[in-house]
C-alpha cells in the first residue's frame, strides 16, 4: 500500500486543480497524448512488459521502503499509464490524484530501471508521459508549476530579473576579484570559446559558485562569456512538469543565445538535470539529434583542466569524502571515470559510495521532485533511506556532489537521517585547492 | 482428428502466427513513422552490445544479483524455443511436410527440456503468487498464459511417454501447440519480437547517445 | 539603414588606434567595439580601483564611472555605454550621460537611423522604459524584452502588469502579462507574452502570447487571432503588405501563417527565424525538414541540403533574389548560399553580407585563432587578430574591413574585384 501519509498530503496544485476538470476533458486530453503525441515506442512498450518485476530492485523508493510493493517502478506505471490506456481515457479525479502523486513524487525519472529491465523498457518515458498528460490537465504539484511557472515568464527558474542577473554577475566578479586580481566575469564577449551557463539557483542563493567559476576560468587562462540577457539557465523545470512547449522554448533561446554569442562550446555549472534539458530533451523536442553547439558539463571541464595541466592542485582535502554520482551525467552522460579522475586530483581521501556509477542510487531530488517542494519533503525522504545507508557506509564527512538537486537532495537527506556529514560542489573545492597565481 | 491437427490445423498455426507477428510488425512500423526521434537514433553497435548482454546470462547486474532465476529463466527460454524445432516427433512431420531432414534432438534431452519448460512456468506461476511486487502486477491473464506456453510441453511429455492414452493426448497436445501459435502475436507473448527492438533501442540510448551501459 | 555614402570611401588603410598603448596604460581593458565607419574604436578601461573610464581611440572620456560596459555605436555613430554614478545607472552618448539615471537600466536598443534610444530601466523595485533619456510614466511589476519600429520610433515592452504572489500558480493562468507601447498597456493581458515585433511604420505591434496551459497565438494590437495553436514563434511585419507572419505548430508540425492562416503547404518538424526581403514579398525561414535535418526554406521550398547541427537564421540580398546563412554541418561551419554549401569549412563564421547588387557574399570567418573576410567561398583577405563585420560601399566596388592587426586598429578600404593588397 502506498503510504498513507503521502496520500493526505494536501497540493493545491494536485487538489484544486482536479476538482475543476469534467470527465470529458480528462478523457480527452488522455486519448490526445495517447493517440498523436505518443506511437510506436509506448506501444511496444506497453505490449512487450510481461509483469515480471524484475525492475523492483532498482528503484530507491522500493528499497527504501521495505520493498513495498507499490513503489516498484512496474506498479507505478500499472496504476497510472496501464489504467489509463485500459479504461481508455475514463479515469477520475481521485485515480488522477494518485496518479499524480505517483509520477511527480515517487518517480525521479531517474531510469535505473530501465537497467534491471531484461528488455530494456524505458520507464521513466512511460511515467513522463503521465506527466504530460497531467501538464495538460493542468494537474501539476503547486510549487513545481510554480517553477514552470518561472520558466516560462522569465526563462530562467527562481523568476530572476534581467537586472538581478546582471547586478549578481557584477558583484560575483568584484568578489572574485578581491579574491584573485584580474579576475572578471565577461558579459556578452562576442567570439568567445566558452560560454558558461549556469542554473537560476545559482544567481538566486547560491551566487558565490559564479564566483568560484570566475577563479577557475582565470587561473586557467579561458577565453569565456556569459549572456547577460535571457538564455543563460539552461535548467528546465518545464520537462519534468510536463510542459515540453516551454521546455522547448528555454532550451531554444539558451542555444541561440550561444550561437549569436559565436562561442565555441557551451560550459556548465554543476547541475544534472539542466545537462539532460541541453544535451537530450531540449535538442530533440527541437528538432536536433544532439545540441547544435558541443555542451560540456563541469565535471568534463574540471577533468579537461586539470589533465591538460592548465590548472595545478597544490594542496588536497584531507578529511574523507564521497561523491554522488548524478544520474544524468553518469547513467546519462558516462562521466563517472571523469569525475573519480576530479575527485582522487583534489582529495587524498576518497572513499566510493556501493553501488556505484551508472547503478548509484537516485538522490530522490532530481526529476523535478525537489522542485514539488515542502509538501513532499517527508516522502522524498522516507523514499531514499538507502541512499542515507549509503553514505554512512563511506564514513565520509563531505559528499561531493556535481549537481544542483542533488547537493539539495542530499543536504536533505543527511539532515534527516542526522549523517553529520555536509555537502560540496567541486567548484568550492577546487578553489580551495587549486594553485593561484602569485599566491 | 489427428490428420486434422498435423494438416490443416497446423497449417492455420502457422498462418496465424506468423501473419500476427507480420501484421504487428508493419502495424507497429506504420505507427513508427511517427516516432522521428526514435529511429534516428538507432545504432546497430550499441543495440547488438545491450543484447548480446541481456541474452547471455550473467550478463546484466541484475542477473547476477538473481543467479536462481537466471539460470531457470534463461533454460525455459532455450527450451521453449529448441524443443519445438527439434523434438524426433516434429523432425518427421517437417521431413514429411517438406520432405528434408532435420537435425533432432535425443529423445532423453527433449524430455528434459520439456520438463524444464513446464518445471519453470509452474516456477513463474507460483512467483507470481508469492512474490508481492510480482503479485501487485499480475492479471489473470498472466497466469493464463503462462498455462498456455505450458500445455504444449506436457501433452508433447505425455504423450510421448505415453502415460495417457497417445492419440487423445497427441490431439491435445497439437491444439494446445496450434494455440499457443495463434495467441502469441495478440499477448504479451509478443516480446518475443519486440524485446529485440526495445532492447537494442535502450542499448542505442545508452551507449551511442549517453556514452553509458545499460546492463 | 546606415548611411555610409558619407564614409571615406578613399582605397587605402588607415590606422586608427594603438590598441597596445591602451593596453600598457590600464591595468584592464574590456571589450572593444568598432563604429561603423571603422574612425572610432572603443573600449571600457580600469582607470583606477573600482573606477572605469572610457577610451575612444587613444583619448579618455572625460567622465569616469563605477561601471561601464556594454558599448554599443548607434547606427548614425554615436558611441554609448551603459554606466554607473553614485550607485545609479544610465546610459552615456558620446561621453555625455543622459541627466536620469535609475537603480538599474540595461539592453539599449536603437531605431534604424539611431534617433531614438530605449532602454529598460528599474526605479523603487518597479520597471519600465526609457527612450532617448525620458522615462515612461508608468511602471510594470516587470519588464522583458523591448522592440523599436525601425522607422518611426514606436517602442514596445513586453510587461508584467498584474502583481503574482509568490507561488500563485492559480494567478498566473489568469494572465499578468501584456504589452505595453509607449507608454500604454493593452487591454488584454496573458498568460505570457514573448517576442514582441513593431511594425516599421510602427503602426501595428504583435507578440506571442499564451492563452491556456498548451494554447498559444499571436495578438495584434492587444487583438489576439482567432486560430490557437499548440505553440507559436516570433512574428515578423511584412513590409509593404503590413500583414503578419509566424510560424506556427498545427497538429504536431510547424507551418508559416499570415493573419492567422497558414501561407505555405510545408510542414516541418521545426520552423523558426523567418527572415523577409525588404520589399516584403519573399520570405526565407529556418526549418527542420526532419530530425536533425536542417535546411532553410524560401517561400515554402525547402533547399535540398540540409545541416545536423544549426542554421543560423538566412540573410536576403538587398533585391530579394537571393539567401544566405551561415551553417554548422559535422561540428564544422560554413555559409550556404542559395542551397549550395561553400567547400571550405572554418571554426566559426559569422552572418553573411550580401554586396548591394547582391552578386557577391562577404563573411567574417575564423580559422585558428584568427579572423578574416571570405567573398564567395574563399578567404579573401589577411588573417587579423580581431576583425568585425565587413562593409560593402555603395556602389559595391569597395569594401570596409575594420580589424585590429600588429595590435593597431585599422581601417581599410578595399577594391572588392582586386586582389586584396595588403
Amino acid at each position: 500500500m502506498a503510504d498513507l501519509e503521502d496520500r493526505q498530503v494536501v497540493d493545491p496544485g494536485i487538489d484544486e486543480s482536479i476538482a475543476g476538470l469534467t470527465p470529458d476533458r480528462i478523457e480527452r486530453t488522455i486519448n490526445r497524448v495517447l493517440t498523436e503525441e505518443t506511437g510506436a515506442r509506448l506501444q511496444a512498450y506497453l505490449q512487450t512488459c510481461v509483469h515480471c518485476g524484475l525492475c523492483a530492485e532498482a528503484c530507491q523508493s522500493y528499497i527504501s521502503r521495505d520493498k513495498d510493493p507499490d513503489y516498484a517502478p512496474v506498479a507505478k506505471v500499472k496504476d497510472t499509464l496501464w489504467e489509463m490506456v485500459k479504461r481508455k481515457g475514463k479515469v477520475d479525479g481521485e485515480f488522477l490524484h494518485n496518479a499524480a502523486r505517483i509520477a511527480y513524487i515517487d518517480c525521479g525519472a531517474c531510469r535505473r530501471c530501465s537497467m534491471y529491465c531484461p528488455f530494456g523498457i524505458d520507464i521513466s518515458y512511460m511515467i513522463m508521459t503521465v506527466r504530460r498528460i497531467l501538464n495538460l490537465l493542468g494537474v501539476v504539484p503547486q510549487y513545481l508549476q510554480d517553477t514552470t511557472n518561472s520558466h516560462a515568464a522569465t526563462m530562467n527558474q527562481m523568476w530572476v530579473q534581467q537586472d538581478d542577473w546582471i547586478d549578481t554577475l557584477m558583484w560575483q566578479e568584484e568578489d572574485a576579484r578581491s579574491e584573485l586580481a584580474g579576475a572578471r566575469i565577461p558579459l556578452d564577449r562576442e567570439g568567445a570559446e566558452i560560454m558558461y551557463s549556469v542554473i537560476g539557483p545559482e544567481p538566486k542563493i547560491l551566487a558565490q559558485l559564479i564566483a568560484n567559476m570566475a577563479i577557475i576560468f582565470k587561473v586557467a587562462g579561458a577565453d569565456w562569456t556569459m549572456p547577460s540577457t535571457d538564455g543563460w539557465d539552461n535548467s528546465n523545470m518545464a520537462m519534468y512538469s510536463g510542459d515540453f512547449e516551454t521546455m522547448g522554448r528555454v532550451e531554444r533561446l539558451h542555444w541561440e543565445r550561444a550561437s549569436e554569442l559565436r562561442v565555441k562550446r557551451v560550459v556548465m555549472g554543476e547541475c544534472g538535470h539542466a545537462y539532460r534539458g541541453a544535451v537530450y530533451d531540449g535538442p530533440r523536442w527541437l528538432g536536433w539529434t544532439k545540441p547544435p553547439i558541443p555542451m560540456v558539463h563541469a565535471v568534463e571541464y574540471y577533468y579537461e583542466l586539470i589533465s591538460s595541466g592548465r590548472i595545478r592542485i597544490a594542496r588536497k582535502i584531507e578529511e574523507p569524502v564521497t561523491v554522488q554520482d548524478p544520474c544524468n551525467i553518469v547513467r546519462g552522460r558516462g562521466l563517472h571515470d571523469k569525475l573519480r579522475y576530479v575527485v582522487n586530483a583534489i582529495c587524498a581521501d576518497f572513499r566510493d559510495m556501493d553501488p556505484r556509477y551508472e547503478h548509484n542510487y537516485c538522490c530522490q531530488a532530481g526529476g523535478g521532485l525537489i522542485n514539488c517542494g515542502p509538501p513532499w519533503k517527508r516522502s522524498r525522504m522516507k523514499s531514499n533511506r538507502v541512499k542515507a545507508d549509503q553514505i554512512r557506509d563511506t564514513g565520509a564527512h563531505t559528499v561531493i556532489t556535481p549537481c544542483h538537486n542533488c547537493h539539495s537532495g542530499i543536504e536533505d537527506i543527511i539532515g534527516f537521517y542526522k549523517l553529520g556529514c555536509h555537502v560540496s560542489f567541486i567548484s568550492e573545492l577546487l578553489v580551495k585547492t587549486i594553485e593561484m597565481p602569485d599566491a | 482428428m489427428y490428420e486434422l491437427i498435423r494438416g490443416p490445423l497446423l497449417w492455420i498455426g502457422f498462418i496465424g502466427f506468423f501473419g500476427g507477428l507480420l501484421y504487428r510488425f508493419v502495424t507497429m512500423a506504420r505507427l513508427a513513422k511517427r516516432e522521428r526521434v526514435v529511429l534516428p537514433t538507432f545504432s546497430a553497435r550499441f543495440g547488438l552490445r545491450s543484447l548480446a548482454h541481456w541474452l547471455v546470462p550473467f550478463g546484466g547486474a541484475n542477473m547476477r544479483r538473481r543467479p536462481a532465476y537466471t539460470l531457470l529463466s534463461w533454460a525455459f527460454h532455450i527450451g521453449v524455443l529448441v524443443t519445438p524445432l527439434f523434438v524426433m516427433g516434429h523432425a518427421v512431420l517437417w521431413q514429411e511436410a517438406w520432405g528434408f531432414r532435420w537435425w533432432s534432438l535425443p529423445a532423453g534431452l527433449a524430455d528434459a527440456m520439456s520438463l524444464v519448460v513446464v518445471g519453470v512456468c509452474l516456477f513463474f506461476i507460483v512467483r507470481r503468487l508469492i512474490r508481492p511486487e510480482v503479485r501487485n502486477v499480475s492479471y489473470p491473464s498472466d497466469f493464463v498464459l503462462a498455462l498456455v506456453v505450458m500445455a504444449p510441453f506436457l501433452t508433447g511429455f505425455i504423450a510421448h511417454r505415453q502415460w495417457l492414452p497417445y492419440e487423445p493426448m497427441i490431439i491435445i497436445h497439437g491444439l494446445s501447440g496450434v494455440l499457443g501459435l495463434l495467441v502469441l502475436p495478440w499477448t504479451r507473448l509478443v516480446h518475443m519480437m519486440w524485446f529485440v527492438f526495445t532492447r537494442a533501442f535502450m542499448g542505442s540510448e545508452f551507449g551511442a547517445v549517453r556514452h553509458s551501459r545499460d546492463w | 539603414m546606415v548611411d555610409c555614402g558619407s564614409w571615406d570611401w578613399t582605397i587605402g588603410k588607415r590606422a586608427i588606434s594603438d590598441l597596445g598603448r591602451v593596453h600598457d596604460e590600464y591595468d584592464e581593458v574590456h571589450e572593444w567595439a568598432a563604429s561603423p565607419d571603422g574612425e572610432r574604436v572603443a573600449a571600457p578601461v580600469l582607470a583606477a580601483p573600482d573606477t572605469f573610464a572610457i577610451v575612444v581611440n587613444q583619448e579618455r572620456w572625460d567622465g569616469e564611472f563605477e561601471k561601464a560596459w556594454h558599448l554599443a555605436f548607434t547606427p548614425d555613430g554615436r558611441l554609448t555605454a551603459l554606466v554607473r554614478i553614485d550607485d545609479e545607472w544610465t546610459l552615456a552618448v558620446d561621453g555625455e550621460p543622459w541627466d536620469e539615471r535609475w537603480e538599474f537600466a540595461w539592453n539599449p536598443i536603437f531605431n534604424r537611423d539611431g534617433s531614438v534610444i530605449a532602454l529598460q530601466i528599474k526605479d523603487n523595485m518597479e520597471y519600465s522604459v526609457a527612450v532617448n533619456g525620458v522615462p515612461w510614466q508608468r511602471r510594470f511589476h516587470s519588464s522583458r524584452g523591448l522592440a523599436v519600429s525601425r522607422d518611426a520610433g514606436r517602442v514596445a515592452a513586453v510587461v508584467q502588469v498584474n502583481p503574482l504572489a509568490e507561488a500563485d500558480t492559480v494567478g498566473f493562468f489568469e494572465g499578468t502579462w501584456s504589452l505595453a507601447v509607449d507608454d500604454v498597456p493593452w487591454d488584454a493581458t496573458f498568460i505570457n507574452a514573448y517576442g514582441p515585433t513593431v511594425s516599421d511604420d510602427g503602426a501595428a505591434v504583435a507578440a506571442e502570447v499564451r492563452l491556456g496551459i498548451c494554447e498559444y497565438t499571436l495578438a495584434e494590437n492587444a487583438i489576439p487571432w482567432e486560430q490557437r495553436y499548440g505553440c507559436v514563434w516570433e512574428p515578423s511585419y511584412r513590409n509593404g503588405s503590413g500583414r503578419l507572419v509566424a510560424p506556427v505548430r498545427i497538429g504536431g508540425s510547424w507551418t508559416l501563417a499570415e493573419n492567422g492562416v497558414p501561407i505555405w503547404g510545408g510542414r516541418f518538424m521545426q520552423l523558426w527565424n523567418q527572415r523577409l526581403s525588404s520589399d516584403g514579398r519573399r520570405i526565407a525561414a529556418v526549418a527542420a525538414a526532419g530530425f536533425g535535418r536542417w535546411t532553410v526554406v524560401v517561400d515554402d521550398r525547402p533547399w535540398r541540403t540540409s545541416f545536423d547541427d544549426l542554421v543560423r537564421p538566412p540573410v536576403f540580398s538587398p533585391d530579394g533574389a537571393r539567401v544566405a546563412a551561415g551553417v554548422r554541418r559535422g561540428g564544422r561551419w560554413s555559409f550556404a548560399v542559395d542551397d549550395r554549401v561553400w567547400p571550405e569549412t572554418f571554426d566559426m563564421v559569422w552572418d553573411p553580407v550580401f554586396s548591394p547588387g547582391g552578386g557577391t557574399v562577404a563573411a567574417k570567418i575564423e580559422r585558428d585563432g584568427k579572423y578574416a573576410v571570405a567573398i564567395d567561398g574563399r578567404p579573401w583577405s589577411p588573417w587579423y587578430d580581431q576583425l568585425w563585420d565587413p562593409t560593402y560601399s555603395p556602389d559595391g566596388t569597395r569594401m570596409l574591413i575594420r580589424g585590429v592587426e600588429g595590435g593597431r586598429f585599422v581601417r581599410h578600404v578595399v577594391g572588392v574585384a582586386d586582389r586584396f593588397q595588403a
